[in-house]
């Protein structure tokens, strides 16, 4: 198993290094110009001077070049370096990638927006999972019955409506008519007494519960369809002919086999909880990772965009590659020597 | 002449000519979610395409002295802030926004059947042409999609005209990024189907390549490729009211379902309406087409269909 891990890592890397040079190429070979915003009156020598000073000079392979470096093994030190105090190298001189509209380093500020998108995003998967699971199994035990038949078509609905909608008719109905929710997510309320507690609590609902919807209604139709695969099984037989309770056959034996794919699948979702935010975060004005993004994208901040972007791309591959040795622990017939 | 014909006994009619469409056919007339699904879906295209000359009201007419109103006569979706007329702006934007649907569908439809055929099909080709595959599916594609329309929108813009710019820069974008799951699945019948015995029967009477993979074998995996057809549909649609919902869609004078509900959100204490019937087509739509997808599904599954 070890071994696979390994080699699995390693056939990452070149993965990897393709994805982040068509992230930044596609960046680099637009015909877009960070000076472009700029007043007509600045004359063109300060222009030059400004691409210089934005290292837009040198040749794209440098560049390329001096991006991965940074990416990859500066910021890297400089994350060791903040979190457990070891230092290697040259700390003072190692150059980071800096945003070119706050110049600052794009790292802090993906640091910075982290929390926001985890707690909003990261808990409606959460809920999503807790939702699904169950509906999709009495589903699966009670298939045609009424609970299936409405459980499909909501889970159908909530597949097709898209979240830009349900997120904008939540608003409409609970923050403009019945006022009992913000509409606005605020970020800056921190907590630290109950009323403020309650305030949070109340601007996170209807996000999390949009966002949980959708989760759980693509989520629930796996499960059902899980169950349903191992409900005919010989296993299941044997073990109602031992003289197994009912709920211990579905729970133990049935639950355990069925959660196999879905445990893959739930890590396959991870990396969508950042990915996927960017239209929630647009609705309701959550300033997270999502957010980050449109912004850098509209104002054209480069590096800003490249770094995002390839940090999801490094999340997809690592939960791809968790996703299979998940798979590979959990169902003891696939081997992978 | 008539006497013939009716003198022809029962069993003779049982074996009348049953092609594989008509049994579809009758499967998928038992799924009741797709037999609504295709008249929610026709009804839909065909409201978009024969409404406005019936409607009669310019999409783009403004009118200062009709500003939000609610439904009435003249405008029976009411009008947003600038005097435009709700229902002719939501058959408009419903025009371009099935186009995009389709035809973003279309593309991933043929550069995935093709990639997944080429990789099936050729050994030489598999390993690269899914190696690619695997990329492009590692790829964080809203970002990505965000990031070439803000970036070659002006350019496009500038070579075809503003419209026909946007519309083939987003349908390209759509559908170069949505072709993998085609490609996969294709990929995997063409494996298996290539070692029947008849494509073997094929070769050994001298059949050419390029023959088979038309006669014998494209027709064999027909069906997935019409499932993925159809969920590619659904796919694009929302992908792109997405992109216009985030602003990175097409501009406000050339709306689509998605762009009047990102346009509608400013002004929902005003009219919610803008935001409401916009926001119900392309959910109507996409469920429709979901429930289509799903019906073909089972229709086009020869262990479900005849039961």
């Amino acid at each position: 198993m070890i071994q696979y891990i390994i080699r699995r890592l390693l056939a990452a890397i070149p993965t990897l290094l393709v994805i982040s040079f068509v992230i930044f190429a596609i960046l680099d070979l637009a015909p877009s110009d960070p000076t472009g915003n700029l007043p007509m009156t600045v004359p063109s020598e300060v222009r030059e001077k400004i691409r210089t000073s934005l290292g837009l000079d040198q040749p794209m392979h440098i560049r390329y070049y001096k991006w991965l470096v940074q990416f990859v093994v500066n910021e890297p030190l400089n994350i060791l370096q903040h979190s457990f105090g070891v230092t290697v190298g040259d700390a003072e001189n190692r150059t980071r990638i800096l945003s070119w509209a706050t110049r600052s380093p794009v790292i802090d500020l993906i640091v910075e927006r982290t929390p926001q998108t985890l707690w909003v995003v990261g808990l409606s998967f959460l809920f999503g999972i807790l939702i699904a699971i169950p509906i999709g199994i009495v589903q699966a035990y009670r298939q045609y019955s009424l609970f299936d038949q409405i459980g499909t078509f909501v889970a159908m609905l909530g597949f097709s409506v898209p979240t830009f909608f349900t997120g904008v008719v939540a608003i409409i109905v609970f923050s403009v008519q019945l006022k009992w929710f913000p509409m606005i997510y605020d970020t800056t309320l921190e907590i630290t007494s109950w009323n403020n507690f309650v305030l949070q609590v109340k601007q996170m609902i209807m996000p999390v519960t949009v966002l949980a919807f959708y989760q759980a209604s693509q989520l629930s139709r796996f499960m059902r369809a899980a169950i349903l695969d191992n409900l005919n099984l010989d296993y299941v037989r044997t073990a109602r002919s031992k003289g197994r309770s009912e709920s211990a056959v579905l729970m133990i034996h049935v639950l355990r086999n069925s959660l196999i794919p879905i445990v893959t699948l739930i890590a396959l979702g991870i990396p969508t909880i950042f990915g996927g935010a960017i239209i929630t975060e647009q609705i309701f004005r959550v300033n997270g990772l999502g957010q980050l993004l449109i912004i850098a994208i509209e104002g054209a901040d480069i590096p800003t965009v490249q770094t995002l972007t390839f940090l999801f791309a490094i999340l997809i591959v690592l939960f791809n590659l968790i996703a299979d040795v998940l798979y590979g622990m959990l169902d003891p017939r696939i081997r992978y020597d | 002449m008539n006497t013939q014909t009716t003198s022809i006994d029962p069993a003779v009619i049982d074996t009348e000519h049953r092609s594989m469409w008509t049994d579809v056919w009758r499967q998928f007339r038992k799924h009741k979610g797709a037999l609504v699904g295709v008249f929610v879906f026709a009804f839909i295209v065909i409201a978009v395409f024969v409404g406005p000359p019936i409607h009669g009201v310019d999409p783009n007419a403004i009118d200062f002295r009709a500003r939000n109103l609610g439904p009435e006569w003249a405008h029976p979706l009411g009008t947003d802030n600038i005097g435009h007329d709700t229902l002719a702006q939501m058959l408009a934007g419903g025009q371009v926004s099935l186009a995009v649907g389709l035809s973003a569908a279309l593309i991933a439809l043929i550069l995935g059947t093709l990639i997944g055929v080429l990789a099936g099909f050729v050994k030489s080709l598999d390993g690269p042409l899914m190696r690619l595959t695997d990329v492009f599916l590692s790829l964080p594609l809203l970002p990505l999609l965000l990031v070439s329309i803000m970036l070659f929108r002006d350019t496009l813009r500038a070579a075809f005209g503003p419209e026909t710019g946007i519309f083939l820069l987003i349908v390209g974008l759509i559908g170069v990024t949505s072709w993998m799951h085609t490609a996969r699945i294709v990929r995997g019948d063409v494996l298996s189907i290539k070692e029947r015995e008849f494509v073997t029967a094929a070769y050994s009477i001298g059949t050419r390549r390029y023959r088979i993979v038309f006669r014998h074998i494209l027709p064999n995996i027909l069906s997935p490729i019409m499932v993925s057809a159809t969920l590619g549909i659904a796919n694009a649609i929302i992908t792109e009211s997405a992109l216009s919902f985030l602003g990175l869609g097409f501009p406000p004078d050339f709306p689509t379902w998605g762009r009047l509900l990102y346009d509608g959100t400013n002004f929902i204490q005003i009219t919610p309406s803008r935001v409401i019937w916009p926001g119900v087509f392309i959910a109507l739509t996409v469920l429709s087409v979901n429930y289509i997808g799903d019906g073909l599904r089972d229709a086009l599954d020869p262990r479900l269909r005849g039961r």
